[in-house]
């Protein structure tokens, strides 16, 4: 059943099955995104509450969703690198990390914004901000476990348990986190209660979600692509393509 | 193999037993971070006991990284590490002996001293009992964990500041339940939830951090 994954486990195989994708993720994403954020900030209606402020939402919740689901997905290509023992599935690791920390930070980042003219604030110490905040420290000790060693497949698989630890821990440091908050302080700023979303706004939400992930995804093979190149950097076939390119 | 375990505990404690010197650093380490608090935020009694137990946590595990980094780092400089790996006996096992007997060694002198870090931050006696609790079943944790950044970080040069970035952010459950539970007493609470959650917690690393602890020094080993 999983024996037409097999050959991945080769970097060219790899390196070309991401030529063929990046052109589809990338225009992909690039249409969807713009459709969404163009109806989300330009044609969506304002909220009755929070005027147009809220717009920041078509950004901001997008990137918070996924960079929880990138790192389990980062988790779950470290988890394949040590059991199967393929090389590939750490470079995948490491290609994910810094675009998952980056996304992380865009959450952070459009929360804090959009803070400001909600909450009067830029940072308050609510559950989901906190955990976010944690998520973007585990997402940046990967990354420099994986920096720190010299031997990167020997990186590849510490960073790889780091990370595997990191995911284990993910639900209890949320969970701890919510209820640590509901403790400290009850319901006085810190809990934005979600209204249940209108339609017209719930689509360009969606639609935006959908192209960030696409978006992820292209940003993602990219790093992979030069991850294979700078780690295969010796290899014939690399050599050959480089060799190739220059000549074009 | 319980005679084997059990000499690699006798080791690691008379040779703990003759580094004395270094032990002390990391108990000496705890106590200023405690009493500079006091002189940071000022010595109203009031303050001192709402912020006592996040204090006396956030020391324990700064200290506990300081002393971290000699789990196995001379094992692995004199090949020590090695032999065992080669010797066909568990390294699961062997690992967990080991962070066993540098938990005794490290922890519970700090565990010792509790009495004068609640004196020096005013906690009440309920507050006490509370802490020392919370100390008891989570440093272990803390000790559980943190061997396999340890295992990971052994091999190389610079580990210390890296150890605290690994490490930090997973420690951030047990120290809001710790300090929790410490609140609830500090209100005349019952606290059992939580020190039953901690204990949860600890269950969870003991059954699964050996094999991550053994793994991570393989990786080291390469």
């Amino acid at each position: 059943m999983w024996k037409w994954l097999h050959p991945y486990a080769k970097t060219d195989a790899t390196f070309r099955l991401c030529q063929v994708l990046l052109p589809w993720f990338s225009i992909s994403a690039l249409l969807t995104l713009s459709l969404g954020l163009v109806w989300g900030l330009a044609f969506a209606p304002s909220d009755y509450q929070q005027g147009d402020s809220f717009r920041i939402i078509y950004i901001h919740v997008p990137s918070a969703i996924l960079s929880m689901s990138t790192y389990f997905a980062m988790a779950v290509a470290a988890f394949i690198g040590l059991v199967w023992q393929i090389r590939t599935a750490h470079m995948a690791m490491i290609a994910i990390a810094p675009v998952g920390a980056v996304i992380t930070f865009i959450a952070l980042f459009t929360g804090a914004a959009w803070g400001k003219p909600m909450w009067g604030t830029w940072w308050v110490w609510d559950a989901r901000l906190t955990s976010e905040l944690i998520l973007l420290f585990l997402y940046l000790g990967v990354m420099a476990l994986y920096n720190a060693f010299d031997d990167k497949i020997q990186a590849g698989k510490a960073a790889g348990v780091m990370a595997i630890v990191g995911v284990i821990n993910l639900p209890i440091i949320h969970y701890s986190v919510e209820w640590w908050n509901t403790l400290h302080q009850g319901a006085t700023i810190s809990k934005f209660d979600k209204p249940s979303i209108a339609p017209e706004m719930l689509w360009p939400l969606l639609i935006s979600m959908l192209g960030m992930g696409l978006f992820i995804g292209a940003v993602t093979l990219v790093k992979l692509q030069n991850e294979i190149l700078r780690r295969e950097i010796n290899r014939p076939w690399v050599i050959t393509l480089l060799t190739s390119e220059e000549t074009k | 193999m319980i005679s084997i375990l059990f000499s690699v505990f006798k080791r690691d404690i008379s040779l703990a037993y003759r580094q004395r010197a270094e032990l002390l650093q990391p108990l000496l380490f705890f106590i200023l971070v405690i009493s500079l608090f006091p002189l940071g935020v000022g010595p109203e009694p009031e303050t001192l006991r709402k912020i006592g137990p996040g204090v006396i946590w956030v020391a324990a595990i700064l200290s506990s990284l300081l002393g971290m980094e000699r789990l196995f780092r001379e094992d692995f400089l004199d090949g020590s590490l090695e032999q065992t790996m080669l010797s066909g006996v568990s390294m699961s096992l062997v690992a967990l002996v080991k962070v066993f007997t540098h938990w005794i060694v490290n922890v519970v002198p700090l565990l010792l001293l509790s009495p004068l870090f609640s004196l020096f931050l005013n906690l009440s006696d309920e507050m006490y009992w509370a802490l020392i609790s919370t100390l008891v079943i989570g440093t272990p944790i803390l000790s559980l964990v943190g061997a396999i950044a340890v295992g990971l970080t052994v091999g190389l040069q610079k580990g210390g500041v890296l150890l605290a970035l690994l490490l930090l952010p997973i420690f951030v459950p047990l120290l809001i339940f710790a300090t929790s539970a410490v609140d609830a007493a500090y209100m005349q609470l019952p606290y059992n939830a939580h020190l039953a959650i901690i204990g949860a917690m600890l269950l969870l690393a003991l059954a699964l951090a050996p094999f991550a602890i053994a793994y991570a020094l393989k990786v080291s080993q390469n």
